[in-house]
């Protein structure tokens, strides 16, 4: 089928401007989203499978050639990153079935929760720059108005100050494409790999736009130093909503860094992959330093979403095929992981009351499948075997040794170390220690939202258990990233 | 406050007409000529912007009542729906085409399907812009 | 005409610079559509100026401008345009709730409820 590439985006698109016309009835808008949500993961699965049987796919939008039509590209990285999204998304929605609040629900959540997902996707998929700028926008423009949905005085604060971020993001990266489409011509992707690639070597205004996208995306992926508007407003909406943005909006920014540091911005790498390794350990060094710094259990885990930044962006920065898979890996593990901590964190709060450390502790009495689940969700996320964590972890250090940056590697493996003392704080802390709550005085009951942290972490246990078979999944997509051919013939068929 | 605009509302009397019907021209003189669902959309919402401005919201709502966040939805479903189509044709999302017709009255016209995407987002910039500025407006 | 462009676009991101620097909200949001059109106008000098004829079905040129940079500064003007008018609601919806339009009063990380 021609337009399998495009039926990704366009289920959650229809789905919300359908949900737009019935803001009222909450029952119907709850079951027409899980109905598009299981929709949804089918019909990635059938791409996944199409993909590896006939290579990457993709379509002209209109019929427009490219590289003067627009394309949407799915090759093995966008479509597994895909499918995660899918997963994470649909748990989140069950989460939130029972944790948003009706309020809310009356006031287009769920229509808003569904372009969201139309954004993150359609950025994973776009095989052109400047739709790629578009899907940014409406993914942002959706995480705009859920940030603020609710309203109460702290989301105010702070989303204002996130919007203001991501609009001044935003007109960097038009000047971006503005330099790019002056200096090259194009803006297709593929087109632009092919074109940087037979320039002449030391094109400086080349370097110039690469590091100029790195800090556009670097400013939506929060990296440092540009992660500095991260923890307050990530912190600042409900549960249900800082899973959706911590599991998957600053992996957009991530994924936009991979895609054009691995086949397009390849001129000059000595020097662009250099700033991008070095800004990477210093990432995950301030990451984990603000987790280790908060007392705040949504801050602690906010502070570990931009550990990961920095995991999968040295695995980037190294330009070899382990390095590549870890990366790839580490991303999807971390979209699940990072959903499923945040779930249970937000779990956690609607028992306790509070999100401080101090005031909470002896949780696992009343709540012993969520401590334990938290516990392995943790064990996960650190990167012990054989959970999902550690093969990702396990080829992005071989992929730094390969490419010989030792040093990148210990404050690697010393990040992880802190990420452990972090977590663990809030299960020791939280789950152990005296009996604070009885099970009379809890502030709320956990039902309902257990099921969906539940099949997030069967999904990282998989995702550990089952690496054999996600295997050539993740080396397809390495492969393509480190032959741009591949990639460059299946666009422009030539 | 109580203003005098009798200036205002009575030329609003006229100029409606005339910025309504010069938006549909713009509308439809968008396929080869500068215009489309676009531009004739923020002119048509201007035009109520205007109404709005002359007499009141009150008054706006009686005489088009409906919800403009609907009119925005069903503006969206139509742009889509009219990339929907191509599933039916085996060609790639969003294809158009286009033939000649010979009308009564009219003579021969050239209708193309971009005019029902189009049509799509005139509805979304009517639905939008008319939100947008009732929203700002009804809040005292 | 590129280098009074230039200039222009420069003056623009100076002007919205100075405006997002500042403490008031509304000056803010203006600073940030400022911005804006500088970029647009930065996009447009960048891909050439007026280099020939509209680019128009019918139309019989030698040279033809590029329609591309056109179609891209529509789009960004657009987007621009719905987020200009998001933010203005929220800085008034903010300034409701806290009664007060100057952002460091904002400040502070007090009550995560």
């Amino acid at each position: 089928m021609t337009n399998l590439v495009i039926l990704p985006i366009l289920i959650p698109l229809l789905t919300g401007v359908i949900l737009l016309f019935i803001p009222k009835k909450i029952p119907f808008q709850k079951i027409l989203s899980l109905i598009s949500g299981f929709l949804l993961i089918g019909v990635n699965i059938f791409l996944i499978l199409n993909i590896l049987n006939n290579g990457i796919q993709s379509l002209e939008l209109g019929g427009w050639q490219p590289p003067f039509g627009i394309v949407l590209v799915g090759d093995m990285l966008a479509v597994l990153l895909v499918t995660t999204t899918s997963i994470v998304s649909l748990a989140v929605l069950l989460f939130s079935f029972y944790s948003i609040g009706a309020e809310r629900e009356k006031f287009y959540y769920y229509p808003f929760y569904q372009f969201l997902i139309t954004g993150v996707i359609g950025a994973f998929l776009t095989g052109d720059i400047f739709n790629l700028f578009v899907f940014f926008e409406v993914m942002l423009i959706a995480s705009y108005i859920l940030i603020v949905h609710g309203g109460t005085k702290v989301q105010l604060r702070e989303s204002f100050k996130y919007v203001l971020v991501n609009i001044i993001s935003s007109a960097l990266f038009v000047i971006g494409v503005a330099y790019l489409y002056a200096v090259t011509g194009t803006l297709n992707m593929a087109h632009l790999s092919e074109r940087i690639g037979s320039l002449e070597t030391g094109a400086p205004i080349l370097t110039v736009i690469a590091i100029l996208f790195l800090i556009v995306f670097g400013l939506k992926g929060a990296l440092f130093p540009l992660y500095f508007w991260l923890p307050a407003s990530y912190a600042a909406p409900p549960s249900a909503i800082a899973a959706i943005f911590g599991a998957l909006l600053t992996k957009v920014g991530i994924y936009s860094i991979f895609r054009t540091y691995s086949i397009v911005f390849i001129h000059d790498t000595g020097y662009t992959h250099q700033i991008l390794a070095v800004l990477a350990a210093i990432t995950m060094l301030g990451g984990v330093i603000g987790a280790i710094a908060h007392q705040d259990v949504k801050k602690i885990l906010v502070y570990n979403v931009i550990v990961a930044v920095g995991f999968v962006l040295f695995g980037v920065a190294t330009l070899t095929e382990a390095g590549f898979m870890g990366a790839i890996y580490y991303l999807i593990h971390d979209m699940v992981i990072k959903g499923a901590l945040f779930l249970m964190i937000g779990a956690m709060v609607v028992v306790a009351g509070t999100s401080h450390l101090k005031e909470m502790s002896g949780l696992i009495k009343h709540h012993p499948k969520l401590g334990w689940m938290f516990f392995t969700a943790t064990m996960a996320l650190v990167g012990v075997p054989p959970l999902s964590g550690f093969i990702g972890k396990l080829l992005l250090v071989q992929g730094g040794i390969d490419s010989g940056q030792y040093w990148i590697v210990a404050v690697m493996m010393l990040t992880s170390l802190l990420v452990m003392y972090s977590m663990i704080r809030i299960f020791l802390n939280g789950f152990y220690g005296k009996i604070i709550l009885k099970e009379a005085d809890q502030y709320g009951t956990t039902k309902g939202l257990l099921f969906p942290c539940a099949i997030l972490v069967a999904v990282s246990v998989f995702l550990g258990l089952g690496a054999q078979a996600l295997y050539p999944l993740v080396a397809t997509a390495a492969e393509t990233l480190l032959q741009p051919e591949i990639y460059i013939d299946a666009v422009l068929k030539e | 406050m109580k203003s005098n605009d009798v200036i205002l509302q009575t030329a609003t009397k006229v100029v409606l007409f005339i910025i309504l019907a010069f938006s549909v021209f713009i509308f439809f003189n968008g396929h080869h000529e500068p215009g489309g669902g676009f531009i004739g959309g923020l002119m048509t919402a201007s035009a109520i912007v205007l109404l709005m401005l002359a007499y009141d919201l009150e008054m706006v709502k009686r005489i088009l009542p409906f919800d403009f966040k609907v009119v925005t939805a069903a503006g969206l479903l139509v742009a889509i729906g009219t990339g929907l189509g191509s599933f039916l044709f085996g060609v790639p999302f969003l294809s158009q085409t286009f033939d000649y017709f010979t009308f009564p009255v009219l003579g021969e016209l050239e209708l193309a399907t971009a005019l029902l995407f189009d049509i799509g987002v005139y509805l979304v910039v009517v639905g939008v812009t008319l939100t947008i500025i009732q929203t700002i407006g009804e809040d005292q | 005409m590129e280098i009074l462009m230039s200039i222009l676009a420069g003056i623009l991101f100076m002007a919205g610079t100075y405006m997002v620097l500042s403490k008031n909200m509304i000056r803010i949001i203006i600073g940030t559509a400022i911005i804006s059109h500088g970029a647009h106008v930065l996009l447009l000098t960048m891909a050439g100026l007026k280099t020939g004829a509209p680019p128009l079905l019918g139309l019989k040129a030698s040279t033809y401008t590029d329609p591309l940079p056109q179609a891209l500064i529509l789009t960004a003007i657009v987007i621009s345009f719905g987020v200009t008018s998001f933010f203005i609601v929220l800085g008034y919806r903010a300034y409701k709730e806290t009664g007060t339009d100057d952002t460091k009063k904002l400040r502070g990380t007090d009550s995560y409820d």
